[in-house]
């Protein structure tokens, strides 16, 4: 079989083509002009209709000693409620340290709830907390399988900058 | 130990309200929903006119602190209940003037009880020469002190039971279950999981079955920077049922009382039992 043929016959039988598809998340954390900084912790899930689907994400203190950090997950008050209290942390490829001021990519296809993400209408989550700051929570509609490419958006106000999700099929 | 412990219930003073112009009384947390390995809360326990104001005295409890020499009050008992139904420890307990204080460590995944609840607490009421007098004791060691010629006779049989919830992870259920004595709380929404957005349901049972038409009073903390107490008055239904529109995040106080003077086994002239509690409600 000649590779051009059988590629668009993988496209054509569908589990391939998932595979293909492409949803880039950036989430922009915005530099705050604040008399004390510490980086905020950020959870990024999935939901839908019936509720928390997946962790993707969730970026805390995961140095600070006997597990510290973990003490103001709580703080991530609707992804505490929604998975963060029934988890037993930290967890392989979810647990991630806090990242600086600026715009993080992440490859969400590759992640493992990604590949075996059912089709289906989802929105993105993304909730922040501060130290001695505050709190804020976007949220990114959008469908699985991607279809057509899409390009879509959410504006935080203080806690979060841009979260955008680029979908490519 | 048991007996010792019971005779101390026994012979405890007015420690908790028991009359509805009373003080109120409530144990107020640092925090009720805890991350972290081993998170620790601490609680401060008061009777006064406002809801979590210290502004009078404090409830003392057995094993939080040393009460003053001079004192003849008996400290009510404080149970602390953790997520496997074994009993834990108050740590670092003081007594104050406004308030008593305790931490406690929360060691294990799930759902705490802290309870400070006395049953079948017996009083005796009457007027001699038109003095008020009041006894406590057993039933037969009030009737045995009330003289013969006392008017207004009173023999009040009360429970009274006061609850705090704090959950360290996930919320569990194992103390939640009701004792069968005075008035409780039987959570159909898991007291850790109240939001200001979602209606909360709730039972109250006398001695273990629903009651009706119970009256229950809710306030919102924080009545001092207001102009009105914002007082609700909600009444149970006929399942004993009752649901509790929040409207606010925060720190709420409910307090159940039920009194009844009539069907009582002779030489008692009323039952009360009061059930009061703090919760904590979230923002969505």
């Amino acid at each position: 079989m000649k590779p051009h043929l059988a590629f668009a016959l993988s496209a054509l039988l569908g589990s391939s083509a998932l595979q293909a598809a492409e949803a880039q998340l950036t989430v922009q954390i915005p530099r705050l002009d604040v008399a004390e900084y510490h980086r905020p912790y950020v959870a990024i899930w999935l939901e839908n209709d019936a509720g928390h689907v997946a962790d993707l994400t969730v970026w805390y203190d995961t140095e600070l000693r006997d597990d510290e950090g973990e003490k103001w997950l709580k703080d991530l008050r609707q992804w505490w409620r929604r998975s963060g209290r029934g988890l037993d942390l930290p967890i392989d490829g979810i647990s991630a340290a806090t990242r600086p001021p600026g715009s993080h990519d992440l490859a969400l296809q590759d992640l493992p709830a990604f590949k075996e993400l059912a089709p289906g209408d989802y929105e993105l989550v993304v909730e922040a907390a501060r130290e001695v700051g505050g709190r804020e929570l976007l949220k990114v509609p959008f469908s699985w399988p991607v279809t057509s490419a899409a390009d879509l958006q959410a504006q935080g106000s203080r806690e979060l900058g841009q979260v955008r999700l680029q979908l490519t099929p | 130990m048991k007996l010792l412990k019971r005779l101390s219930v026994l012979a405890v003073a007015a420690t908790l309200p028991l009359t509805a112009d009373a003080h109120r009384a409530w144990m107020v947390p640092s925090s009720t929903v805890l991350s972290g390995e081993a998170p620790w809360v601490t609680v401060d326990a008061a009777a006064g006119n406002g809801i979590f104001y210290f502004d009078h005295f404090p409830i003392m409890l057995e094993g939080v602190g040393t009460p003053p020499a001079n004192s003849n009050r008996q400290p009510a008992p404080l149970t602390i209940t953790a997520p496997d139904g074994s009993e834990a420890e108050p740590q670092n307990g003081h007594l104050g003037r406004l308030r008593s204080s305790f931490d406690l460590q929360l060691e294990q995944k799930g759902t705490y009880k802290i309870a400070i609840a006395n049953s079948g607490r017996v009083m005796g009421m009457y007027e001699l020469n038109g003095e008020r007098k009041r006894v406590m004791g057993s039933l037969d060691e009030i009737v045995k002190q009330i003289p013969a010629d006392a008017e207004k006779v009173n023999i009040i049989r009360s429970d009274s039971r006061m609850e705090l919830f704090v959950t360290s992870g996930n919320p569990t259920e194992e103390v939640l279950k009701a004792t069968g004595q005075g008035l409780e709380l039987q959570p159909v929404t898991h007291p850790n999981d109240l939001y200001a957005d979602e209606a909360a349901e709730f039972v109250f049972l006398l001695d273990g079955q629903p009651a009706p038409g119970l009256e229950i009073a809710l306030i919102p903390a924080g009545s001092r920077y207001r102009d009105s107490e914002q007082a609700r008055e909600l009444t149970t239904d006929a399942d004993g049922k009752v649901s509790i529109e929040w409207g606010q995040a925060g720190l709420f106080w409910l307090e159940a009382e039920y009194k009844q003077t009539e069907g009582l086994e002779a030489p008692v002239t009323q039952r009360r039992a009061s059930y009061s509690t703090t919760f904590e409600v979230l923002a969505p």
